[in-house]
């Protein structure tokens, strides 16, 4: 039994319970024993960075010097998520690199009892440790179910591979960790040079034209080249790509039905989990054909933004340019 | 760089060199910036998917505030639609922090209440202030505020995909709260009360 420091991040809980339920199931047959930080805090997404630097990086760090107390025995704290994944690595590797800003970011955990030496643990991303350290093998040795004849776009998102300040990635751009992970659960994978473009971020939240096109070629891209599905490793990516794709359809008048899975739920269909145990049909983009096209039955879950019987009815506004500034091409 | 002599200046024909405004938002960056080191080579905005929504590439930026044109580039929408996908980062000939120099410059201008649209700082302001309430995020509360406020004709597409994420649960009614949030709400405070001087 492998032990790590868990660090699981907010949508773990809500958006992205789906990647949590599925992790658990994977956890006993990897051997793997994951200790959640005690009272971990929220590292602050993309947001705080933005607006003060000392509170940011102490937000982060809180949860460094929560995880430096629960060591024993392992130094290597794992995050599902590619965002806090990158904002604790982050956070450790500036406070070494600027000694200035570690003081001040200790000063103010001192404020709550607590200190952090950076270097003291590793951050690592939950893909880097199945893939190195469970290792590709063992998981292929679990394969009851191959998911042959699925064809899935592996999509690594942006914050995963980039900048990395510890060199853990094949590449920066073209990293293959996820496509060698989704070919030993026999997968098909297709060939995605669109892998570690951006999904928006927070912009699907402030500029919802940029989130818009940036969603629609990653979706776009996966269609054309015949893709099944698209499978995720981000809380952040899945949510602007699932639950964003209706309104990007909306406003290019375009109609791609592109699901995206974390690669854990397909992990667990493959070692031979029932949909259900994984959160599989909780997507707003519904799996379920591509899932039967390889024989798995996914169950019919209510489907509340499922298209309207109906054309008539009140017209719903297609696009909001007059009233949120920016111009929008036709 | 030659020297610029004090004829050149005082004829009018350069000005003295005035590296403050860099030499500010290097400080007060997260890590070594590296921002003196730019060569103009253009790569960033090469490399960069929102370079089209920007009113200047990382690369202008970067010339402006080594010309030390304060305003403009507080003003400036770039930092803002900066994605911080890190492209420009890992191509970047001369490994400056471009993505951490864009959140600084966020800082900078919310101080100083210089960038004009308020969407995206309120949007990380009501984030935040979820954050050090709860010591979660509150998707939920932090997604009704901002829509109301900034995207109301967006709510009637967005109430089926809201009511989706309600009903197969990904989306609680009621925010999480962490445990020890006087330690948290400490450690912020303080943390507030420093800057980065050096
Ligand atoms: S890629 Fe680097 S060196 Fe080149 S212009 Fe951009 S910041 Fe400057
Ligand atoms: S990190 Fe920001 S500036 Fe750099 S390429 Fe990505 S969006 Fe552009």
């Amino acid at each position: 039994m492998s032990k790590y420091i868990f660090y699981p991040g907010c949508s773990m809980e809500s958006s992205a319970k789906a990647y949590m339920e599925s992790l658990n199931t994977i956890l006993e047959p990897l051997d793997l024993n994951l200790e959640e930080i005690e009272d971990w805090n929220c590292c602050g997404a993309t947001e705080y960075l933005g607006l003060n630097l000392i509170p940011a990086y102490s937000l982060i760090a809180r949860n460094l010097a929560l995880a430096a107390k629960q060591m024993d025995g392992t130094k290597t704290v794992v995050a599902p998520c590619s965002a806090c994944y990158l904002n604790l690595a982050k956070a450790d590797h500036y406070m070494a690199e600027r000694p200035a800003l570690g003081d001040k970011v200790n000063e103010a955990l001192a404020a709550g009892g607590l200190h952090y030496t950076p270097g003291t643990l590793d951050v690592r991303h939950l893909i880097d440790v199945l893939v190195y350290d469970v290792g590709l093998e063992k998981i292929r040795s679990k394969v009851v179910r191959p998911l042959h004849g699925l064809k899935v776009a592996p999509y690594m998102g942006c914050m995963l591979p980039r900048p990395d300040y510890q060199h853990r990635w094949s590449d920066h751009e073209r990293p293959t960790e996820l496509d060698d992970l989704l070919r030993a659960l026999g997968a098909d994978v297709i060939d995605y040079p669109l892998t570690t473009e951006c999904c928006g971020g927070h912009m699907t939240q402030i500029s919802p034209e940029t989130a818009f096109e940036l969603i629609r070629r990653l979706v776009a891209d996966a269609d054309e080249r015949d893709a099944h599905l698209m499978v995720t490793v981000c809380p952040m990516c899945q949510m602007n790509v699932d639950a964003y794709q209706n309104e990007m359809n909306h406003f290019f008048g375009t109609d791609y039905h592109m699901p995206i899975l974390f690669f854990t739920q397909l992990m667990g269909l493959a070692f031979g989990k029932q949909p259900e145990e994984l959160g599989i049909g909780v997507e707003m983009v519904s799996s379920r054909n591509a899932l039967a096209d390889i024989g798995v039955e996914v169950p019919v879950t209510q489907d509340p933004s499922a298209p309207r019987k109906k054309d008539e009815g009140l017209p719903m506004p297609r696009r909001w340019t007059k009233h949120e500034g920016k111009e929008v091409v036709k | 760089m030659p020297q610029m002599t004090d004829e050149r200046v005082r004829a009018g024909f350069a000005r003295q060199e005035d590296l403050s405004l860099l030499h500010e938002v290097s400080m007060k960056t997260a890590g070594v910036s590296r921002l003196e080191m730019c060569i103009q080579c253009g790569t960033c905005g090469g490399s960069c998917p929102s370079a089209a929504d920007m009113d200047h590439t990382p690369r202008m930026l970067f010339a402006m505030l080594r010309a030390g044109i304060r305003e403009e580039v507080l003003r400036s929408n770039t930092p803002w639609m900066c994605v911080a996908c890190y492209h420009c980062v890992v191509r970047c000939p001369q490994e400056v922090h471009i993505a951490d120099i864009m959140y600084t410059l966020k800082g900078m201008a919310i101080k100083e209440k210089l960038f004009v649209d308020s969407t995206a700082p309120d949007f990380s302001q009501t984030f935040v202030e979820m954050v050090e309430t709860y010591g979660r995020s509150f998707e939920m509360g932090l997604a009704s505020r901002h829509y109301l406020k900034h995207f109301p004709m967006r709510l009637p597409g967005m109430m089926p995909m809201g009511l989706g994420m309600l009903t197969k649960g990904r989306m609680a009614m009621t925010p999480n709260k962490i445990k020890n949030i006087d330690q948290l709400h400490n450690i912020l405070e303080r943390a507030k009360t420093l800057e980065m001087t050096s």
